[in-house]
């Protein structure tokens, strides 16, 4: 007992050894990065290897100077191109968390009231999707809506239209293939929370007197409140700087963050111009994040 | 209980289903297609495994996949580690200093656009290298780092939650036993939690060969992942080896789902009685 007494002292305990590894690991991993993203988003830029200039430099009489300048970030408030493609990202995300929703909800709602040997199979093919490559699946729809693809050879074999609808390559793509990218992650916490729904509450209620849909909207909508925040978040927060998606599906026009940074990145090699983007973009997601964690936390102290 | 069917939530269920599916099924169909022009069908040469041979002797494919393969199961075995420790800290330890942090930095990584992980990532990895000359340039290790970063989160929240499941009751009546916290986790925790662990390996399996957004930040030449030779193909339209890829994927991710949850199904019925 002596030997732990003394290793307790200097906070060496075996609890401290379980958590010491992942801690560091992230801490090193993935907050210190956001330092450097940060220091970077204040520098210039240059032509050099990597394309930056130092912030912090020995000037030639010896002194150490450090050089902050904000030109980054005002170019970026300068050039409407980022702040449209910021307002859009938001724009486009707020409106697939919707639609998520709404395809989502009815989905986790008829699986969490389903028989238990349904309910799990419906769950297995809500996730099986999820397994599959994204990138693959986005992929699919480019076949699905293309000019010759599935969906107009099948409307024109039908003879409902005669020239074939321009749907690739356009906002309505772009929404599509996030909410079916997305879609499993607004149901799976929408049916963890539904499925601890007291569901005798809805008979009281109808004895009571209430119309189904009052009843839903009465009481199973507002119970499952921290489901519907967290499949929202879920979706909302990666959604605002998705790139893949807009990538394939939305074509040169679909102007969003995420892209407008991996451009800045890759083709124009301005790391500075990128790192203060995704500097503006952590600063508009961490609310939300901090919300998630908190709805989370709600969740499981629910639970227990 | 009662499980009223009401048509409205039947229908919603059949299209929701509909709308996850048809993309893929479609794919599967048209894998088998002889026409280059991949959504039109060709009935007279098809259906046909053409498309099958070419995939399978496509070098710069299969090359991609070899080195996804290595990433993703290093990155697999390495998150588990880490995602079991921290999903086990968190669950078991509900108060230690830092606890507030490591949660936030376990949940950040499943929201973060992939965009902002990638970028500071690879700045990090300059910065390293500028600093103490390690990782020399990019390339799989640093890739397995980036992948571990992320993964490790989704493996923490697999573990944690299986163990917020399952009460402390075995674990501290072991330890009234007289067994040393190391024991208890190896002889008790651990065979709780394995089918969890189980799925967290591979959970983060498929999100390091899937990824595209954090290995194309992090990778070095000639270290490109199967999920980037398919997006540069991809960009340029649709192409019938890709379908074939997809039908691939899918009917193993098919085979290995389905085994697993018969085993899981197996082994909790076998848990029951106790």
């Amino acid at each position: 007992m002596k030997r732990t007494q003394y290793l307790r002292r200097f906070g060496i305990t075996g609890r401290g050894l379980v958590v010491v590894l992942p801690y560091v690991w992230l801490l090193l991993f993935f907050v210190v990065p956001f330092v450097i993203v940060l220091k970077i988003s204040f520098s210039d830029i240059d032509l050099a290897i990597p394309p930056y200039k130092p912030l912090i430099e020995w000037t030639a009489k010896n002194a150490l100077a450090i050089k902050v300048n904000f030109n980054n970030y005002a170019f970026l408030f300068t050039d409407s191109l980022y702040l449209n493609a910021l307002v859009n990202s938001i724009k486009v995300a707020f409106i697939s968390t919707l639609l998520c929703l709404l395809v989502g909800y009815p989905m986790a709602y008829g699986i969490a009231r389903s028989k238990p040997s349904t309910r799990n199979m419906l769950l297995l093919l809500v996730i099986l999707p999820f397994w599959t490559s994204l990138l693959l699946r986005v992929y699919a729809w480019i076949g699905l809506l293309k000019a010759n693809g599935v969906i107009n050879n099948v409307l024109i074999s039908l003879g409902l239209i005669h020239e074939p609808l321009t749907m690739l390559y356009t906002p309505f793509a772009m929404y599509v293939g996030i909410v079916y990218s997305y879609l499993p992650f607004m149901i799976l916490p929408l049916y963890a929370n539904l499925e601890k729904m007291d569901w005798q509450l809805l008979e009281a209620a109808e004895d009571l007197g209430c119309r189904p849909y009052q009843a839903f909207y009465k009481i199973t909508l507002p119970l499952s409140r921290n489901g519907v925040l967290a499949g929202s978040m879920l979706v909302f927060i990666p959604a605002v700087g998705e790139f893949v998606i807009p990538a394939l599906l939305g074509g040169p026009n679909a102007l969003m963050i995420g892209r407008v940074l991996w451009d800045e990145f890759f083709s124009n090699r301005a790391w500075p111009v990128a790192s203060a983007v995704a500097i503006l973009l952590l600063i508009i997601l961490v609310p939300f994040m901090m919300w998630y964690q908190s709805v989370q936390a709600r969740e499981s102290a629910g639970a227990r | 209980m009662n499980y009223r069917r009401s048509y409205f939530i039947i229908t919603c269920i059949a299209f929701g289903f509909a709308f996850l599916y048809i993309p893929i099924l479609s794919m599967v169909v048209f894998s088998f297609n002889a026409s280059k022009l991949v959504t039109v069908w060709d009935s007279a040469n098809s259906p046909t495994l053409k498309w099958y041979y070419a995939l399978l002797h496509n070098d710069e494919i299969l090359d991609a996949a070899w080195i996804s393969l290595k990433v993703a199961v290093i990155n697999a075995s390495g998150a588990v580690i880490l995602g079991t420790l921290a999903g086990f800290g968190l669950a078991r330890f509900t108060k230690f200093r830092g606890r507030f942090t490591l949660n936030a930095m376990t949940t950040a990584p499943l929201v973060m656009p992939e965009v902002i992980t990638g970028l500071s990532l690879l700045l990090l990895f300059v910065a390293m290298e500028q600093l103490i000359g390690w990782p020399a340039g990019r390339g799989l290790t640093t890739m397995t780092i980036g992948h571990m970063t992320f993964s490790m989160a989704y493996v923490t929240v697999v573990v944690q939650s299986r163990l917020a499941s399952f009460d402390t009751a075995l674990e501290e009546a072991a330890m009234d036993l007289g067994a040393r916290p190391v024991k208890v986790f190896f002889v008790i925790t651990l065979p709780i939690i394995f089918p969890a662990i189980l799925s967290g390996w591979l959970l983060a399996f498929t999100l390091s060969w899937d990824d595209l957004v954090i290995s194309s930040f992090t990778s070095g030449p000639g270290s490109s992942t199967l999920p980037m030779v398919v997006f540069s193909k991809v960009r340029l339209g649709v192409s019938p080896e890709i379908n074939v890829l997809a039908t691939i994927t899918i009917t193993v991710v098919t085979l290995m789902i389905v085994a697993v949850s018969l085993w899981m199904a197996r082994a909790s019925r076998l848990e029951k009685p106790v």
